[in-house]
Formats: C-alpha cells, sequence, structure tokens
C-alpha cells in the first residue's frame, strides 16, 4: 500500500494531480491554504498504487510520494 | 467636439498617432509599452492603417522604414533594450532623410534591466544612438495629455523636416492613467506632398531611397546638407516650459516625469520662501540652451534632476557654459526621486 | 512496489530510461517558484533537472535562460546560469560550448526567444552543428509581456494583439521549427513532446534525456519543442488548459520525433 502528501500551502490549484490520478484519489479541499486558493488533498484512500503520476504532474514538486 | 477619457500614457500615444493620421506601425512586446502595441493592434484595424507584430524590434524599424519610403506615416515603440535594437535602422532612417515616429518608453538598463521608469537613454535619443553624424527631433512628453499632443505633432515635424523624430517618455509616463481630451480639430494633421517618395515612377522619374553615397566628395555635401536643417531645426523648434525664473536663484532643471516631481518640490520650497524655478525642456534635441542662459542671469546654481547617472546635466553645463553653478542630483537603475528628497537637494544648496 | 493495473501507464513506466524517481532532483532548488498555477514551465524545469541528476552532470552543466517568463530560471536551477539578450541563446550557448567543449551547455528558450527574434540564432546554430542542447517549451503566447501574439499562436487565437482572433492572411501561418529545422544537416536529433498528461510528461522526460545524452556522446545539436500550458493567456483553468494542447495545439504540432541521426 502506498500513499502520496501534498503540500497544501506550496499547492496552487492547478488540479492537474486530480485529474492524472488513475483512481481519482485526489479531491479538491474545502479550506483556503495560505496562497488563498483550495488546494488538492489526498482522499486517503488504501487504493493508491503509488504510481507517481500525481507527483510527475505536478509543476510544484508539491507531492511526496511515500511507500 | 471634447471628449474626455481616462487612459494611460501608452494608450493617449497611441491615440495621438491616430489622430496625426499614422497608417503603420509595426512594433514588437515588450514592457513597458505593451499596452501602446495592444492599441495600435486595435486602432489601426479601425481605422484603415497597418499593425504588424514584428519579429524583433530590428525587424520592425525596417518594416517603418518600407512603409517612410514609400510615403506613408509611420510609427514604432519600444522600450530601452528594444531601441538599442534599433539603432542601426534609425541611423539610415536618418541618412536617408525619412520621416517617421518612434517611442522609447524607458526602463531600467544597462542590458534587461528591470521595467521600472527611468532616463537613462537620454544619449542614445539626443546624441545619437546610432552610427554617424545625425540628429533625431526629441519629445519628452510629461503627460498622458502630452503624450497625446506631442505623438500627433511629432508626425508633422516628421515630414516638415524629413526626419525621425523620437518621444522619449518612460514607464511611469507610459503606464499612469490620467484624464485627457481628445479633440481632434487641435490635431489636424499637416499633409504635405512627398515627390521623393516610392510609389512607382509612372509619369515621373524614378526615385531612389538610398544612404550609400560613394562619389568623391558627395558624402560630405550631404551630411552639410544634412547639417544644414539641424541648424534649422533648432532655430524654430526648440520647446520648454520656465517657471519662476525671474527672481529663481536655485534652478531645477527636470525633464519627463522627473519633471512633474521636481515642480512640486518647487512650490515646496517657494512655500518656504525659498527663491526656487524650474525650466522643463520639452525638446531635448533642440536643447532649449536659451532658455538656461536667459535663467542664468538670476541663478546661483542650478541643479539638474535624472533618473540616470547624469546625462541631460551634461547639456544643462554647456549651455550654462560657465557662468553658475550646475549640480547634480540622480536615481539610476528604476529609481524615482520623491519630492521630499529633491527639496533636501536644494536647501543644502542654499 | 505494487504493478499499476492501469494499461495506459505500463509502458510509461515500465521503461527503464523513463523510471520515476518521484523525489526532487538535487538539481532543483527546493523553493516555490513565480509560475501560474498549471503553467508547464515548473515542469519542464524539473525534467532538465532530472537528466541532469541522472548523468551526474550538474557541475559541469551551464544553462542559458531566456527572455520570457523563464527569464529568472537561474532561481530555480542549482548549476551556472547565463542570461542572454532575446533570441540571441543559441548564439551565447556557442560562444561558450566552443571555449567549453567538454561542459554541457543547453539552452531553454520560449516561443519568442526561438521562433521570433531568434530565428536566424537558432537556424545557424543547428546549421553549424553546435554540440547543444536546446529545450524548446512552446505555449502559443508571449505571457511575460502579458499575452501578445507568438509565431506559435494558432489560427483564430485571440491574444493582445489579435483581438479578433489571428488571421492566418494577415498574420501568417504558425510556425513549425522543428520541421524547419530538419532541413538541415546539422540538426541530428529533433522531438516534439508535451507536458499535459502524466503520461506525455513521462515520454518528454524521454526526449530531454535522450537531447542531453546526445550532447555527451559529441553527437551534434539536438532539440526537444514541449507543448506547454498557459492557462493565463489561454484565458482557460489548468485542466482546460491541458485539454487544449491534447485537443487542439497538438493535431497542428504533430508530438513525436521529427529527426533522429
Amino acid at each position: 500500500m502506498a500513499k502520496i502528501k501534498i503540500d497544501k500551502d506550496r499547492c496552487k490549484g492547478c488540479y492537474l494531480c486530480m485529474v492524472n490520478c488513475p483512481n481519482g484519489l485526489i479531491k479538491i479541499s474545502g479550506v483556503l491554504n495560505a496562497k488563498g486558493v483550495k488546494p488538492a488533498y489526498f482522499s486517503g484512500s488504501s487504493k493508491c498504487m503509488g504510481c507517481g503520476m500525481c507527483f510527475v504532474i505536478c509543476p510544484d514538486c508539491g507531492i511526496k510520494v511515500l511507500k | 467636439m471634447k471628449n474626455k477619457v481616462l487612459m494611460c500614457g501608452n494608450e493617449a500615444c497611441g491615440e495621438g498617432a491616430v489622430l496625426a493620421g499614422c497608417k503603420f506601425y509595426a512594433g514588437y512586446p515588450i514592457t513597458p509599452q505593451n499596452e501602446l502595441t495592444a492599441y495600435m493592434a486595435k486602432r489601426m484595424l479601425e481605422t484603415g492603417g497597418v499593425f504588424i507584430q514584428a519579429e524583433s524590434e530590428l525587424a520592425a524599424i525596417n518594416m517603418v522604414f518600407g512603409a517612410a519610403a514609400a510615403g506613408v506615416r509611420a510609427m514604432t515603440s519600444s522600450s530601452s533594450p528594444g531601441m538599442s535594437l534599433k539603432q542601426e535602422g534609425i541611423s539610415y532612417l536618418a541618412g536617408c532623410e525619412l520621416p517617421c515616429v518612434l517611442v522609447n518608453m524607458q526602463r531600467g538598463g544597462p542590458g534587461l534591466g528591470n521595467i521600472a521608469p527611468a532616463q537613462g537613454d537620454y544619449f542614445q535619443a539626443v546624441k545619437g544612438g546610432g552610427h554617424g553624424d545625425y540628429k533625431l527631433i526629441v519629445l519628452a512628453p510629461s503627460s498622458a495629455q502630452e503624450f497625446l499632443d506631442y505623438t500627433a505633432l511629432a508626425f508633422d515635424l516628421a515630414d516638415k523636416y524629413r526626419n525621425p523624430v523620437i518621444i522619449l517618455g518612460d514607464g511611469l509616463l507610459g503606464q499612469m492613467m490620467e484624464p485627457i481630451v481628445i479633440q481632434a480639430a487641435d490635431h489636424k494633421p499637416e499633409i504635405i506632398d512627398k515627390p521623393w517618395a516610392l510609389t512607382g515612377c509612372k509619369g515621373r522619374k524614378p526615385n531612389i531611397i538610398k544612404s550609400l553615397i560613394l562619389a568623391e566628395g558627395a558624402l560630405e555635401e550631404h551630411n552639410k546638407k544634412l547639417q544644414e536643417k539641424f541648424r534649422s531645426i533648432a532655430l524654430t523648434e526648440t520647446r520648454s516650459e520656465s517657471l519662476n525664473i525671474k527672481d529663481s536663484e536655485i534652478v531645477l532643471v527636470a525633464y519627463g516625469s522627473v519633471a512633474r516631481i521636481a515642480k512640486a518640490s518647487m512650490q515646496m520650497a517657494r512655500s518656504k520662501g525659498l527663491k526656487v524655478g524650474l525650466i522643463r525642456p520639452i525638446t531635448l534635441w533642440p536643447f532649449p540652451d536659451e532658455a538656461i542662459r536667459n535663467a542664468c542671469l538670476s541663478a546661483r546654481k542650478f541643479l539638474v534632476v535624472e533618473m540616470s547617472a547624469g546625462q541631460m546635466v551634461e547639456d544643462v553645463r554647456l549651455a550654462v557654459n560657465g557662468r553658475t553653478g550646475v549640480e547634480f542630483h540622480g536615481r539610476m537603475g528604476g529609481g524615482i526621486p520623491s519630492e521630499e528628497e529633491i527639496l533636501q537637494k536644494v536647501e543644502a544648496l542654499i | 512496489m505494487k504493478t499499476p493495473k492501469k494499461k495506459s501507464l505500463q509502458g510509461a513506466i515500465a521503461t527503464k530510461s523513463s523510471r520515476p524517481t518521484f523525489a526532487q532532483p538535487m538539481s532543483l532548488r527546493d523553493v516555490e517558484n513565480h509560475y501560474c498555477a498549471g503553467c508547464g514551465h515548473g515542469i519542464v524545469h524539473r525534467l532538465v533537472c532530472e537528466a541532469i541528476d541522472e548523468f551526474g552532470i550538474r557541475e559541469r552543466v551551464i544553462g542559458i535562460a531566456p527572455v520570457g517568463c523563464a527569464v529568472i530560471a537561474y532561481d530555480y536551477w542549482d548549476f551556472d546560469v547565463a542570461e542572454a539578450a532575446h533570441g540571441r541563446t543559441p548564439a551565447v550557448a556557442t560562444g561558450i560550448k566552443r571555449v567549453r567543449p567538454d561542459d554541457i551547455v543547453f539552452t531553454y528558450q520560449g516561443d519568442g526567444d526561438l521562433a521570433a527574434i531568434g530565428t536566424a540564432e537558432i537556424i545557424h546554430t543547428a546549421n553549424r552543428g553546435e554540440n547543444i542542447t536546446v529545450i524548446f517549451v512552446n505555449n502559443g503566447v508571449y505571457g511575460m509581456t502579458g499575452g501578445q501574439m507568438a509565431p506559435t499562436t494558432l489560427a483564430g487565437q485571440k491574444t493582445s494583439t489579435t483581438v479578433h482572433g489571428r488571421s492566418l492572411r494577415r498574420e501568417g501561418y504558425p510556425i513549425k521549427m522543428l520541421e524547419m529545422l530538419a532541413v538541415l544537416p546539422g540538426a541530428k536529433y529533433l522531438e516534439r513532446v508535451s507536458v499535459h498528461s502524466a503520461h506525455e510528461v513521462l515520454r518528454a522526460k524521454r526526449a530531454i534525456t535522450k537531447a542531453f545524452r546526445m550532447q555527451i556522446e559529441g553527437k551534434g545539436f539536438s532539440m526537444v519543442e514541449v507543448l506547454s500550458m498557459c492557462p493565463t493567456y489561454w484565458d482557460m483553468t489548468p485542466i482546460q488548459a491541458a485539454d487544449r494542447i491534447k485537443n487542439e495545439v497538438s493535431t497542428f504540432y504533430p508530438l513525436g520525433v521529427i529527426k533522429s541521426c
């Protein structure tokens, strides 16, 4: 089982990670971050494969993939 | 019919060009004059003119060369690094005696610099940034209204003297928004015939536009003719504004946006009982030597203020010619002097 | 690590040369970047740094940054960088590579820098077969100066200098630089890639890695054109911008190898 960690204050809210996760495990938070945007967040699901596509697409190195 | 609108200097400049019958604009994006390029993109389309976003500033000046050679009122604009690219083309335009209007919204330099306002291109515009002996008529507006008025005037001067005319602004003036009056009746373009233009030789001898003059002694004769032209421009086209000169002990000299700040400093000084005046050159070439000389009668000192390391100050010193003292206060790299800072300098001189 | 189940990812991950590491490369400074949300520059910067790390060449890499949104790339790259005047980037690279042939010299240029003002420089640098790597980020617009038309702006696309949309009659056609340069014998490897999806980013990484390898092995001039998003001046959300590349931009600018010698 793998999981990811999204740096919520680094996130600019582009949500490219959300549409690139093959299992749809990334969602949009309802709480504004320090930048004043709603950051992406990991749903915490055990379905995460650690494929790293979220890391690959993030323009801000805002996601860590943890195995 | 009076029409008052809120416009930034860049756009007011573009509207002045439209009023003057400019029918060709070529430019390239560079901050802080992009509003002018975008404005011309829109207005040239609306008025049946030509707009080209060229591949570079170098291409743009040569497109202007072409349009001007074909007898059309043509303009290009840029900011400091882009103006450097245009210098070769400007020398050619001057050598071929082609009319055109250039606009430089100066920014911090040298090199890529920054996008803040500066006045570091005075030498480039006034002393000739391109090679050879030539002069550009240099106009220095200090408000959005003056951008409209002087850009329109620039086209008439360019045609009248068959010479490039440059509007020397800066990023502050270009992007500052002010209410302006657009009165078409004030700017009826003085359209003159251009029998020298390249329009196809039907019914006349062929015209040649060139600056290569190889025959023995001929280039010197051409240069003498150009110098005669510059002398006649200097006699009739010098413009400046003088405020409170008669009894002034300290005379501020500044142009463009710095002149507005210096004007505030002058008013602050006067309210303190200090005898301070201001000379604001409007043409930087021809330089208002006479206005400076007249001020020497009362002035103990001139204080020249520029957003540069000191460029116009040299022309002030030349005009003063040792009669009295000339001091300098400058800010560089996009620094803008405040009224208080200038006042402090004035007080230190008294 | 569990094998990913989705077929579309298998090809991307299984290929040895593009195995993702999921860690910020050492050559990329760990600072936040100024690019807009969803801009492709952040991705391409990282891919360049990943290649540099994988080849272990950080201490002999010299990058040349462009005029454009990426003008301050040197704030993000932890190696030697020069700034060039607009469009002159390949000429500056030539000067550096000729006097330091064992260093790895690459340019990073936008569509204005490479395809507008710098056309003479890129053509002649490729023609001379300079042994350098060119990364060409094509987002079809001038971002830094406020969204003006670029040579690669598509027909009908609205920009601040094409208010009614680019007119082919007035403004000409979008330029295909790779296809044009392919004619030159000096140009050895030319590929067009994209960063609009994770799958394409992995392909882009392979191409960028190959372009650096070409230089390391002394094989001549290589250039990778990267189709990138500019949500701000395309007036779209980042997800819409990514879709625009997939559905529109890449139909005019086809992805793939244009030339490989």
